[in-house]
């Protein structure tokens, strides 16, 4: 049994189908009130505190560090460096399967980027070990380190998690040169950082050989694998626990090499430990989006129907290991053309390696074709939606399959009606507001695949006729404790008040990753399978119970209704779930479910959620400065579990599209590799007065084929369409077409009039 | 952080004894300072709270007029005065541009004027930075400087003075009353703050051991309440150090300006009184023509100090747009987007 405590139910219950209602946050309250308890909330007895040293330098390698400073410090008891870190069982530099990403865990005295752990300091508080490591000065060997993409590259025959680099159908050559228009652009898009408002951090004790962990992860079960592999012992013996994430994004999907330092520290001073990043530490060793040079090449015929698409990506990744942001995939599934090629290569650079941050390649892919887009209908001379209207794609475009739902031209109408698109001049520089700022509009398509991974969960109806659901699933903030919850009461034909629902723990049934978009689809299916298979087996023993009002009604068929099994045919004739046990002698019935993407209908259908982003923005035509007044996104995902947690994902993402088309970029220094805006306050995100409008439409969308419940994903979609609607605003506003992200002041002031026009 | 030691005295006078100690700090709220300090860009051997002081957090107005604003005093309470808002309007609209609510509420006067440039390279301790470690150079020299002065600068320190309340002191002439060891001085805002030059390391004219006691605004400050704006320019709409800065103030008398007040933020080392462009716009009839002479004015010294020469064309723009709006008139309420360039503008200050 898990020792997560199961949480109080919402306010806002209902009976009957609890999929669909807007039920507020079950850890809402928890969470206000400061009593959510996160990973680093966590002070067993005995607690010792770890702190990072990391390294100043991009490449080269540590030659000395003042270990005597440091150990001398009041309250430092122990420092980690490669000379006495504790062995591990597997070298963190093995790849033992495509997601074991090379960790950093003190292996050797190498620097590979800019914020590598190069020990760790121990210390009965956390001031002392903040000394400590301070004390430790570092001297280096230092080798020139490059952090642009402007070194060599190579063609990248793997991008992200084990796709294509590569993908063709039609003769793109021959069709973009016998094109009658063409556009030809290319978009830079920098290094971003996921920035999870809880930094990664882990609290470790060694009991014997056995490991209890508290640490925020979006995948459990990989976590407690990849430590198992790492330390040598068998899963059994790791417990994780991981009830709430401050945000994860993506990096907190795979085990991260500080969390592996924390266990190691645990085990070198033979006390609890926590270890918790700064903010800045958070730039290097957790993973972050690669900087990307898109080539976008569009070919169409006079009319504007598109006959070619060429999508290029250049992207980075570490000098010792790969993730290359897979931009140009974003091609394959949004507009029909009978030619499309996609490539993609890399570049090795001195940095951390890059990994999964929301939309990984969707959302600077994206922002780089929906810009490309905008480009080609104003070179068409048409109205930016009829061009995305011309060459919607009615199957997917390069696999020829037909999609296994698409509600995205209704996402244009509901978006284009509530924004009020049909009043957009096409010329740009044409709109103003009341005081004169320039005034622009533009579109964007959102897309992202409805994924699923593997997961199972368990469930049981108790001798009272209650339910408990189990599943070692993840809440990263977005809301799954609820949505899952509601999923499971489905599941067992109760309330959610007369179900206990348990998370967030590796000793509960593996849920997969959260991540994808896709932990609603694969953990609510596995939570509906379980929610059949038990009321199934309790259904075997009531239909075949001669005392049963249901005896024999195997045949017609007995349906869950509100804590009863009741006839199909005949709704009144049933009984309570209590009743079945007593009879039968039993404390309880279980039943397990396990869910996978069904590879037939993923052999049939291409599987994607889509959306239609409006903005608009003003910009100062004086000044440059820019502001997102209005954002309107409508979105088709499949079914919605609960609307006021998509709504909100839906908010999130386009926020994060505003951030990605505005504001987010590391700055590395060039000579030293640093990054020299590892902060909250100069690593710019969005704050409130930069969101002053938002609207997200919920499109209804029915889908046969991605899964049981009707699922896709709405995690991260959000973030696609949105960065290019508001490039394509910017240019509508100013008639400057920025191919830069973020797009700023500076890039603008060159196009508008400065002080001593006397008017334009 | 180091280890320090926490002095809390009961008086002024315990204060400056106490700061008088090589390696001292004055500690008022610390919204930079223990940034600073967690960091490591600084490492003080002792704080001297000066947060439990009496006698420094009120806001008086002395017999001649003048108004005494006491270092305690927080930013949000003097910016939420309603008597000094209205005497004072951009030293209110500048405090209100600046940081967040919650910084707000905390930060004091004193501190705001004792702030340390957001230069990344004087808070990251693996640069070179003379300002933090003298003589070992400026690594923001050839490195990442968009947001780098082209004003005052010198070849041992490219860095701004992050401010929004000081420009708008520097505009109104405030007064900086200090004490120390051998007594109280007042020295004008323009004097306090020093140029890099040779000696970047050294920001202020404060001696060892003195500390702000209050900052004074002159009577005849007041008399210019009518025509006065702050504009800030910046990368997000709220919670950014401006890119370009300016606060101006204007007397208009039969259609021409009689007095002007101008300084710069964002753009020079220290608050940037731009006397040459008040000069130029004495005797004009406030328009176009003499705003865009006077943005002119301001920026004829300037010069990139590296990837930066866009905010030599953006401040002569923020210089020309604020006096537009300082002619327009001080509006009746604060903008809710103090200092934006989004905050409603007076009809015809955007040139179209």
């Amino acid at each position: 049994m898990s020792d997560i405590a199961s949480l109080p139910t919402g306010s806002r219950q209902r009976q009957g189908s609890n999929i669909g209602q807007p039920m507020t946050r079950r850890d809402g309250i928890l969470k206000v009130t400061g009593s959510a308890t996160y990973a680093a909330d966590n002070n067993p007895e005995g607690l010792m505190h770890a702190v990072l040293a990391t390294a100043t330098i991009a490449r080269g390698k540590v030659t000395r560090l003042d270990v005597e400073a440091a150990r001398a410090h009041p309250g430092v008891v122990e420092v980690m460096t490669p000379e006495n870190r504790p062995p591990l069982a597997t070298d963190p530099d093995e790849k033992t399967n495509p997601f074991a990403f090379r960790l950093d865990a003190l292996q050797n005295d190498g620097v590979r980027y800019a914020g590598q752990p190069i020990a760790v300091v121990v210390a009965k508080t956390l001031e002392a070990a903040v000394e400590g490591a301070a004390l430790l000065r570092p001297s280096y060997e230092t080798e020139a380190a490059r952090v642009d993409l402007e070194g060599e590259s190579f063609v990248a025959e793997i991008v992200g998690p084990g796709a294509p680099g590569r993908a063709a159908s039609g003769d793109f050559d021959a069709a973009f040169a016998s094109a009658a228009k063409h556009i030809e652009a290319t978009y830079d898009t920098p290094p971003q950082y996921h920035n999870a408002m809880e930094p990664h951090s882990i609290v470790v004790r060694w009991e014997g050989d056995s490991l209890s962990i508290d640490m925020p992860t979006q995948g459990l079960a990989m976590a407690v694998g990849r430590t198992a592999e790492l330390f040598g012992i068998s899963p059994e013996k790791i417990h994780i626990r991981s009830p709430f994430l401050g945000g994860g994004f993506g990096s907190k999907g795979l085990a991260a090499g500080p969390q592996v330092l924390g266990i190691l520290a645990a085990k070198l001073v033979g006390a609890p430990v926590k270890l918790v990043l700064t903010r800045q530490q958070m730039y290097g060793p957790v993973g972050h989006r690669g900087q990307t040079r898109q080539t976008v090449k569009l070919g169409m015929g006079e009319d504007g129907r598109l006959a070619a698409i060429e999508h290029h990506t250049l992207t980075s990744t570490s000098r010792f290991d790969d993730f290359l942001e897979p931009a140009s995939n974003v091609t394959h599934s949004l507009y029909a053309a009978p030619a499309i090629r996609t490539t993609h290569a890399g570049s090795r650079i001195d940095i951390g390696t890059p990994m999964f941050m929301r939309a990984p390649g969707e959302a600077p892919g994206s922002a780089a074709l929906e810009s490309a887009i905008d480009e080609a209908a104003f070179a068409a001379g048409m109205d930016p939606l009829d061009f995305r209207l011309l060459n919607y794609a009615e199957v997917e475009p390069i696999s020829g399959k037909p999609f296994s739902s698409k509600a995205l031209r209704e996402c244009y109408e509901r978006g284009a009606a509530r924004f009020g698109w049909s009043k957009r001049p096409q010329a740009p520089r044409s709109m103003r507001d009341g005081e004169g700022r320039l005034l622009g509009w533009g579109v964007g398509t959102a897309t992202f695949p409805a994924i699923m991974f593997q997961a199972e969960a368990r469930a049981v109806i108790r001798a009272d006729g209650s339910g408990l659901m189990e599943i070692g699933a993840h809440d990263m903030g977005q809301g799954a404790w609820t949505a899952l919850h509601q999923i499971a009461a489905d599941g067992l034909g109760l309330s959610m008040d007369e179900v206990e629902f348990r998370s967030g723990s590796s000793d509960l049934p593996n849920a997969g990753i959260a991540g994808g978009s896709g932990h609603t689809a694969t953990a609510g299916t596995a939570l509906h399978g379980a929610g059949e298979d038990v009321i199934a087996r309790l259904t075997e023993l009531a239909v075949n119970d001669e005392a049963s009002p249901l005896y024999g009604a195997g045949n017609v068929g007995v349906v869950a209704r509100n804590g009863r099994l009741v006839r199909q045919d005949d709704e009144s004739r049933g009984e309570p779930y209590a009743a079945i046990l007593k009879r039968a002698g039993l404390a309880e019935i279980e039943g397990r479910g396990q869910s996978a993407a069904d590879p037939a209908a993923q052999e049939r259908y291409a599987m994607d959620a889509h959306g239609a982003v409006f903005a608009e923005v003003a910009v100062d035509p004086n000044l440059g400065q820019i502001r997102v007044t209005r954002l309107v996104g409508a979105f088709a995902a499949g079914r919605v579990i609960n609307p006021r947690m998509v709504e909100s994902q839906y908010y999130g993402g386009m926020i994060w599209g505003l951030s990605f088309a505005l504001h987010e970029e590391a700055v590395h220094d060039k000579r030293t590799g640093r990054i020299m805006n590892a902060n909250l306050a100069e690593y710019r995100v969005p704050v409130n007065a930069d969101v002053p409008s938002l609207e997200a439409i919920l499109v209804h969308e029915d889908d046969p084929h991605v899964n049981a419940l009707g699922v896709k994903g709405v995690g991260e979609i959000g973030i696609t369409g949105t960065v290019g609607a508001i490039a394509n605003a910017i240019w509508h506003a100013t008639g400057v077409r920025v191919r830069r992200f973020p797009i700023g002041l500076a890039d603008l002031l060159g196009g508008t009039p400065d002080v001593s026009d006397k008017g334009v | 952080m180091n280890l320090f030691e926490y002095v809390r005295p009961a008086s002024v006078a315990e204060a400056i004894a106490a700061a008088g100690e090589p390696n001292s700090a004055y500690l008022g709220a610390g919204t930079n300072l223990l940034d600073l300090m967690k960091g490591g860009a600084l490492t003080p051997a002792r704080l001297v709270d000066l947060t439990h002081l009496p006698d420094l957090g009120s806001i008086e107005t002395l017999p001649d007029g003048s108004t005494r604003i006491g270092a305690l005093v927080k930013n949000a309470a003097l910016a939420h005065d309603t008597d000094f808002a209205k005497r004072f309007p951009v030293v209110a609209e500048a405090l209100l541009s600046g940081a967040s609510a919650q910084l707000r509420n905390a930060a004091t006067v004193g501190g705001n004027l004792m702030q340390r440039t957001r230069c990344p390279y004087f808070t990251d301790t693996a640069s070179a930075c003379n300002k933090r470690q003298p003589g070992s150079g400026c690594d923001a020299i050839g490195g990442e400087n968009r947001s780098h002065a082209v004003l005052g600068w010198s070849e041992n320190c490219i860095a701004v003075h992050p401010s929004d309340f000081c420009v708008a002191l520097t505009a109104l002439g405030a007064i900086v009353e200090i004490e120390g060891t051998t007594g109280r001085r007042e020295v004008p805002i323009t004097e306090f703050f020093l140029l890099p030059g040779d000696t970047p390391e050294k920001e202020t004219v404060l001696e060892a051991g003195e500390m702000i006691v209050a900052v004074r605004l002159p009577a005849e400050a007041a008399k210019l309440a009518a025509n006065q704006r702050y504009l800030k320019v910046r990368e997000r709409t709220s919670y950014a150090f401006a890119l370009a800065s300016a606060a101006a103030a204007l007397t208009i008398e039969n259609g021409a300006i009689t007095e002007a007040r101008l300084a710069l933020g964002g753009v020079a080392p220290k608050p940037w009184r731009a006397s040459e462009a008040e000069a130029a716009l004495v005797g004009k009839a406030p328009g176009k023509e003499a705003f865009a002479a006077a943005a002119e004015a301001a920026f004829a010294e300037a010069k990139p100090s590296g990837d930066n020469a866009y905010k030599i064309e953006l401040g002569k723009r923020v210089v020309a747009r604020v006096l537009a709006m300082a002619a327009a008139g001080t509006p009746e309420r604060m903008p809710a987007l103090p200092a934006s360039a989004f905050a409603p503008l007076p009809e015809g200050v955007v040139n179209v």
